[in-house]
């Protein structure tokens, strides 16, 4: 402590170089993933089924799979997700319950991904028999995203100004026209933003569909929601981890796609984000 | 007729906040469901202190030590990196970088916690695992401390973020206070805010080690998956998470692995819903005081 200039300097230079330590080698990930995968892309990779033991060919039942998997998950997460927040917003009182329910949330964001796949297994797939599905994978996805839904929903809905709502009762509105006709509406762009995350999340995740609806191999499209599936994430784990001699540019390229599917949504999310917030009139 | 619509959304609402209670209630009944039916085949200390799996084995080992300690042993190993980079980049971000960078590295940590784990493993089997195999002449790297290393850079976003927050969260008048007494800004930030946020920081920290502790793909795909008990990092070992991803794929429904996988389930769902109590207890002490 001697010369505390000197020592404010070095001190910064550490803040800066752990934050390098973070951001460099993140980006070089995705540039990584963006060099080595592009060559692989092309039509046919896009929209031809795995061939040669998924050593060559395409990945679109992966792609397929996993667009089914994600909307089944957002239409069972949404309404349960919008309505939640809406209780937690603008019915619920700070008591006991309330905290319950806020605690509850947090843990269900905290249980680890492939605990969730236990859990699908034993409910869905076992104990209601909808054996490895699409329903079983999505409902196990759903749940998953449900905390996300929530917070971000929730956020949204209070960030609209208490003065609204006022005027709105006091024009003779009832508590739910309120609500449906004054709040939601303007916090639209905030739920898109949750649900758009909650895509993102649901479409990366592979530990809650491994046991609950992923096929290894399966060159076809599903047919119905009682139908196993491929799905991206666990395609990548597949060919880069279970079978010898995949080419490179196979595994860049899935990789490539996946990333690029989560990280669109994202970006899309933020974007959206952004512009409401320069938009907003309180 | 209104009345009566209104009445049923109402309790429609109510039901939906509810779901999430619920929901966590459910899956820790299933998880008691199908793990509790191993304790008529194992005892339960036998399960936690047993120094063998063999799952598939006649009769079949089912002790998890070596999965424990091989989770212990890469969580230690991430929480060592990903804490002072961690907290160091949140003081970086909060207190040090100017507008248009700050909002910059804060979208850049946003896509590192978006990246499927997945996708993280797969960088991590090309990049680190033949790093460590080549830098400590191993004969394979697919070892404890790449499990460690990826697995902190899974961590970092939650502690930055959540550390950011808590910094941010500091009342403007320590800081003004701290510097009009003639204190540098590095004297303030490491006597004044660093003290004062420091139970947003603890909570951020045991949220990052939640996210390690529970991740599974990519640390199934770089650490080597020997259920072994570990003595050095430079060894491969098998998580918890790997074990149950790794095997329920073969295990039959109904059999003791069966059941000790779900066991194990348990386990990961005890120690996440002591971290994130933990940790919700140290957030909302903070936003209390303030």
């Amino acid at each position: 402590m001697r010369n505390p200039k000197r020592n404010q300097k070095i001190a910064f230079f550490f803040l800066f170089l752990a934050t390098l330590l973070i951001v460099v080698p993140v980006g070089m990930v995705v540039v990584i993933i963006v060099v080595k995968g592009l060559p692989a892309i092309n039509w046919q990779f896009l929209s031809d089924i795995p061939r040669q033991g998924m050593r060559a060919g395409g990945i679109f039942p992966a792609i397929v799979g996993t667009v089914y998997l994600v909307l089944g998950a957002i239409i069972f997460a949404l309404p349960i997700g919008l309505l939640a927040a809406i209780y937690l917003s603008e019915y619920a009182k700070e008591n006991l319950l309330n905290r319950m329910i806020k605690l509850s949330i947090v843990n269900l964001a905290g249980v680890p991904s492939v605990v969730y796949g236990l859990f699908g297994l034993a409910l869905f797939v076992v104990f209601f028999k909808f054996g490895a599905s699409i329903l079983s994978g999505s409902l196990t996805l759903g749940i998953m995203i449900l905390p996300i839904i929530i917070t971000t929903s929730r956020e949204a809905l209070e960030s609209v100004p208490q003065s609204f709502r006022e005027v709105s009762l006091s024009l003779g509105a009832s508590k739910w026209q309120t609500i449906r006709h004054i709040v939601l509406p303007n916090a639209i762009p905030g739920i898109i933003t949750g649900t758009i995350l909650g895509i993102g999340r649901a479409a990366g995740e592979t530990a809650p569909i491994l046991f609950t609806v992923a096929a290894f191999y399966l060159p076809q499209l599903p047919k119905s929601i009682f139908d196993q599936a491929m799905a991206l994430p666990y395609h990548l784990y597949v060919i880069s981890t279970q079978v010898p001699n995949v080419d490179e540019k196979v595994r860049y390229g899935t990789a490539l796609v996946l990333l690029s599917l989560v990280l669109f949504m994202n970006l899309t999310a933020v974007i959206i984000r952004y512009k409401f917030r320069k938009k907003k009139k309180w | 007729m209104r009345k009566f619509k209104e009445f049923i959304i109402e309790k429609l609402v109510l039901i939906s906040g509810l779901a999430s209670i619920f929901f966590v209630i459910l899956i820790f009944l299933f998880l008691l469901k199908e793990g509790l039916a191993l304790f008529k085949f194992v005892n339960p200390l036998q399960f936690l202190a047993g120094k063998s799996w063999y799952p598939i084995s006649e009769p079949p080992q089912l002790g998890i030590l070596p999965l424990i300690l091989g989770s212990l042993v890469v969580t230690i190993g991430a929480a060592a990196i990903s804490i002072p980079i961690g907290v160091a980049c949140a003081l970086y971000i909060s207190e040090i970088a100017p507008g248009k960078v700050k909002e910059t590295l804060k979208g850049g940590i946003e896509l590192l916690a978006a990246i499927p784990s997945v996708v993280l493993g797969f960088i991590g089997m090309i990049t680190i695992v033949p790093w460590i195999k080549h830098i400590f002449n191993l004969p394979t790297g697919l070892t404890a401390l790449a499990g460690s290393v990826m697995l902190a850079f899974m961590a970092m976003p939650t502690i930055v973020s959540i550390a950011e927050d808590a910094l941010y969260s500091v009342p403007r008048s320590y800081k003004e206070g701290a510097l009009a007494m003639g204190a540098t800004h590095w004297q303030t930030i490491w006597r004044v805010m660093l003290p004062a946020a420091s139970s947003g920081i603890f909570a951020a920290v045991m949220l990052g080690i939640g996210r390690v502790i529970g991740e599974t793909m990519a640390v199934m795909m770089i650490t080597g998956n020997a259920a072994v008990i570990p003595s050095t990092i430079l060894q491969p070992v098998r998580t918890l998470t790997a074990t149950v991803a790794a095997e329920m794929g073969e295990a039959v429904v109904g059999s003791e692995h069966y059941f000790a996988l779900f066991a194990i389930g348990i386990v990961l769902f005890v120690i996440s819903f002591a971290i994130n109590v933990t940790a919700d207890l140290f957030l909302h002490r903070e936003t209390k005081k303030i």
